[in-house]
């Protein structure tokens, strides 16, 4: 399996890893996917009083195009409103990585993983 | 010292040819080319005396006569002949074999297509440490059984399982016994004086030889007989047509002698290595030794680190070079069949590394793999959030997971 370099990149120094208060009302946390699967993702989201998103955290067990998908969405997540936040498509993700097809689940997780957090944060307001 | 990377642990799968073993294989790719079949001159008495000093240096390290040696292309041929050969001549008697599910795929393979041509194979399951019980074994046998094929040490959780039982077995059951011992050689003390074996295979390329050529040995005394898979010449006595490639011949000879006179102090060796990197794993959280660890060839150290997934934990640990219980090579994740077999769960099975051990790994290499590991392990549990679930006592077994198997994934052009 070779990777793109943007992915190893992404596997060898993964941005903003980590966890925020679950419990905050501001936060939503979304986690998709499965261990019998082979990844499983966690993503947070912290909504400001301006409904922008302004930190996002993430763990993800998987592959390095898994690590890599949830790192790079939590970049792009940080200074969207949740309408453009809910607006990333997973082609996007494998595009930006140049995932092979045979990940291209990874990026779908991603998405799912977005839209899982968003519908978290609605729930508790 | 200084260390190249990557380090090679992956011995099971291959070694380095021994510098020795190449030295005298040269002459015979160069002045000595003669046909070990060519009666009529010298450059065919060279080869041949070649061969058969060969052959006595085999037969030595096994334990046997050198009339029972065969060459073969490998130990992939040697178990195809045993198998096909022994079930094909036999056939009258019956038509049941017997194999245990953790074997080589060269023997696995071979019976499915004994299956497809009409034999029944009891294929055994063994117990979680990887060893067959023996009363299981026994009641699997049928009247009409007349092969039973058990590896003597498996190649990925390095298990020995117990052949000079099984052998006995065998005999008072009358049933020809077929041990693959392609990862024996060299690793642990055994003579085929010692057992009740039958049919033996082996291997040069995991013992410092040269890839290409393997060997099986043809019990005379009781004589087992075989139907030859390839003709044309009747060279090997009849079993194994096609002239004899005398520089692989004289490779796996060498290779065998070394390996059988170095054992006394290899093993010892191997072994403080092994226990460095196995005392060393053991500081980290949460690992599972595959295989048990008293039955078990020295050079073989089988772990899964829970909680990684085993693509990324290759991924991160790319200056060794080792074996991964996942292919991780198409997009259905197909854990080792070793290790579901023995009843490890799919993400054990998925995060397992085999580290196999050989004669040119050093102290220094062991320190640097056990440092690398914990590193990357320690770093890859940060960003696991089963590690996080794991860690504030969540039941990962019984939570309910989020799949993304209902969803279609659908391929954006």
């Amino acid at each position: 399996m070779s990777y793109s370099n943007k992915v190893i990149d992404h596997y060898e120094h993964p941005r903003n890893v980590g966890a925020l208060d679950k419990n905050d009302p501001n936060v939503g946390t979304g986690m998709v996917g499965a261990p019998a699967c082979g990844d499983v993702m966690k993503l947070q989201i912290k909504v400001n009083a301006a409904g922008i998103i302004e930190d996002a955290k993430f763990k993800t067990y998987g592959c390095g195009s898994a690590i890599a998908s949830s790192s790079l969405v939590t970049e792009w997540l940080k200074g969207k409103n949740l309408d453009e936040a809910s607006k990333i498509k997973n082609i996007q993700i494998a595009e930006e990585l140049e995932l092979p097809p045979v990940k291209i689940h990874c990026s779908v997780l991603a998405e799912d993983a977005i839209k899982a957090a968003i519908e978290d944060y609605k729930r508790k307001k | 010292m200084s260390i190249n990377l990557p380090i090679y642990l992956d011995n099971s799968a291959t070694t380095k040819i021994d510098e020795r073993v190449l030295a005298k294989m040269m002459p015979y790719l160069t002045n000595q080319f003669g046909n070990p079949a060519s009666r009529s001159h010298v450059f065919g008495w060279k080869a041949d005396e070649a061969v058969e000093l060969a052959r006595q240096q085999v037969a030595d390290t096994v334990g046997c006569d050198s009339k029972e040696i065969i060459w073969t292309s490998g130990a992939t041929e040697s178990i195809n002949l045993a198998l096909k050969g022994a079930s094909s001549f036999y056939q009258d008697r019956g038509r049941h074999l017997i194999t245990i599910k953790t074997e080589h795929k060269a023997t696995l393979d071979t019976m499915r297509e004994l299956e497809r041509i009409g034999y029944q194979v009891t294929y055994l399951s063994p117990e979680s440490n990887g060893l067959i019980d023996l009363n299981k074994l026994v009641d699997s046998i049928k009247p009409d059984t007349i092969l039973i094929s058990v590896m003597m040490v498996n190649n990925e959780i390095g298990v020995i399982q117990d052949i000079g039982a099984i052998g006995k077995i065998c005999r008072e059951k009358g049933i020809i016994f077929h041990v693959d011992a392609a990862q024996a050689v060299g690793k642990m003390v055994f003579s085929i004086k010692d057992l009740e074996v039958d049919l033996m295979s082996f291997s040069a390329h995991k013992v410092y030889g040269p890839k290409g050529i393997g060997a099986l040995y043809v019990r005379r005394r009781p004589r087992i007989r075989l139907m030859p898979q390839i003709h044309g010449g009747g060279h090997e006595r009849g079993f194994r047509s096609g002239t004899l490639p005398t520089h692989q011949i004289v490779g796996m000879g060498e290779a065998f002698k070394i390996a059988h006179e170095e054992l006394a102090t290899e093993l010892p060796r191997i072994k403080k290595l092994r226990d460095k990197l196995l005392s060393g794993l053991q500081n980290i959280e949460e690992i599972y030794i595959n295989g048990d660890m008293e039955h078990r060839v020295y050079n073989n150290l089988n772990v899964s680190f829970n909680y990684v997934e085993g693509e990324s934990l290759i991924m991160a640990i790319k200056d060794i070079a080792v074996s991964s219980g996942s292919a991780c090579t198409s997009a259905s994740l197909e854990p080792s069949y070793v290790l579901r077999a023995i009843g490890r769960n799919d993400e054990l099975a998925h995060s397992s590394i085999r580290f196999s051990i050989g004669r040119f790994n050093s102290e220094e290499e062991i320190d640097y793999t056990v440092k690398l590991l914990t590193e990357k392990v320690t770093k890859l549990r940060d960003l696991s959030p089963l590690w996080e679930m794991f860690k504030d006592g969540v039941d990962l077994d019984n939570f309910q997971w989020q799949g993304h198997g209902e969803r279609d994934i659908i391929l954006h052009n």
